[in-house]
């Protein structure tokens, strides 16, 4: 009988326990045994942040975390933070700027994105790229994704931003 | 498949040692490089696996009587955030700056950086300038034992340490810099963020009437391990810094790394970049 661990934490705000292996990572319990598949798996190697979770609030790679060391803390997946108001406006933001094209980098820079408004609800545009750096998007359709995390962001004010669109 | 049979999360020192002492551990802390590394059967894991990231003597940032202690499982966001860190080891503040990416910078621990001994580990090579000293701490015999080694001689070659099976890193020690320490981290990768460097070098000096005084080069990815540049220091020891002693130190440097040729660079490539970045580096410590 292989070895499991019991584990027990907040998923997305609800009470959760799992049954994981050692050495699986956080982001195959969240796909293969829990069924949370909106977090993404490409490269497995903490370069490309499409699994991007926040744990304890703060942005990881869940291909980098085992599994068991999510054992008494707080998880937020995509589909946690979609229900959330910051959520809600990121997922607007994105789709009025057009900032999703295959989407497979989307759910990570969300989740990323999120990260960076709770800490600086005003970021700098310089912010925001130092932000998502650890995230990829082959499509590379960053100047749309900045653009929809200034939206999404406190500031600036959207009619500035709207009169500003012509140049 | 993973061997591992257990998954240890100790809360203390003590604990983590007795479950050191009894054997076949593998040391988890930020998991980063662990992970990947334990996937691809590069570091197979070990019958257990045990998490440190629990352990309050691993933790914290503080200066008591001219040494600056970082718990070995202080994140690099931690040290970035630190205003300690900024204020008093800019060269090691620079380094987590430009580590990987806000998520590794999240998990990622200072101890895992050195214990990892990558030749281009991001930290190691400040450590080096800072003259850093390793904490290392066992219980062989139901006593606690510890033991400290300048950072210098802790690494041995690529992923090898001299931490003995038994021992876990606790913490770094870094000397206070004294007045008018200045220093510089540069690292070379084909993008700012989440790239392994190619080469990195960190310059650290007393600046004293116009010369240098305790002169540190160290270099990354240029040899087995990260390294002083023992004949590059002597060549800047007293000097200003000018043409002259710079174009001394370059030549040194030269001498003393033996750079290869991988995915990231040729090792001409390696070679002609600390040519060409070593006297900048310098120069940029210097500038007032």
């Amino acid at each position: 009988m292989p070895a499991r661990i019991d584990i027990e934490f907040t998923l997305n705000g609800v009470r959760t326990r799992a049954s994981v292996p050692p050495a699986m990572s956080t982001l195959a319990m969240l796909r293969e045994v829990l069924g949370l598949t909106g977090t993404k798996y490409a490269c497995g190697e903490g370069e490309c942040g499409a699994c991007t979770i926040l744990v304890d609030g703060r942005s990881v790679n869940s291909c980098l975390m085992f599994a068991a060391e999510c054992d008494g803390r707080e998880i937020l997946t995509i589909e946690g933070l979609a229900a959330t108001e910051r959520g809600e406006r990121l997922v607007r933001a994105f789709t009025d700027a057009g900032a999703v094209q295959c989407g497979f980098c989307t759910p990570g820079l969300v989740m990323q994105a999120s990260a960076l408004l709770a800490a600086d609800p005003q970021p700098s545009e310089a912010e925001i790229r130092r932000a998502i750096e650890g995230n990829l998007c082959r499509c590379t359709g960053y100047r749309k994704i900045i653009d929809a995390i200034v939206a999404a962001s406190s500031g600036p004010d959207p009619a500035l931003a709207a009169a500003g669109e012509g140049q | 498949m993973s061997a591992v049979e257990r998954f240890a999360a100790p809360r203390s020192l003590e604990e983590a040692l007795e479950i050191l002492r009894a054997g076949e551990v593998t040391v988890l802390a930020g998991g980063t490089d662990l992970m990947p590394q334990s996937h691809s059967g590069k570091l197979p894991l070990a019958r257990v696996l045990m998490s440190v990231r629990r352990v309050p003597e691993l933790q914290g940032i503080a200066e008591t009587e001219g040494t600056i202690r970082i718990g070995a499982a202080t994140t690099i966001r931690e040290l970035r955030a630190s205003s300690l860190v900024r204020g008093r080891l800019p060269i090691l503040w620079q380094a987590c700056d430009r580590f990987a990416s806000d998520q590794v910078r999240n998990a990622a621990t200072i101890g895992g950086n050195v214990c990892n001994a990558s030749p281009a580990g991001d930290t190691l090579v400040p450590l080096l300038v800072l003259d850093a000293q390793v904490v290392l701490v066992s219980k062989p015999d139901g006593a606690m034992q510890v033991r400290r080694l300048p950072i210098a001689e802790f690494f041995l070659g690529p992923g090898r340490t001299r931490r003995r099976p038994g021992e876990l890193l606790a913490a770094i020690e870094v000397p206070a810099p004294p007045a008018g320490f200045v220093s510089e981290f540069y690292k070379f990768g084909t993008r700012p963020a989440l790239d392994i460097s190619a080469i990195s070098i960190g310059f650290g000096a007393v600046r004293e009437r116009g010369v240098l005084r305790a002169v540190r080069v160290a270099l990354g990815a240029v040899a087995p391990t990260p390294i002083r540049a023992a004949r590059a220091e002597a060549a800047l020891e007293g000097a200003a810094p000018d043409e002259q002693a710079l174009a001394a130190a370059t030549a040194a440097a030269l001498e003393a790394i033996h750079p290869i040729a991988d995915v990231r660079a040729s090792d001409w490539y390696r070679r002609e970049l600390v040519r060409n970045m070593l006297p900048r580096v310098v120069r940029r410590a210097c500038e007032d």
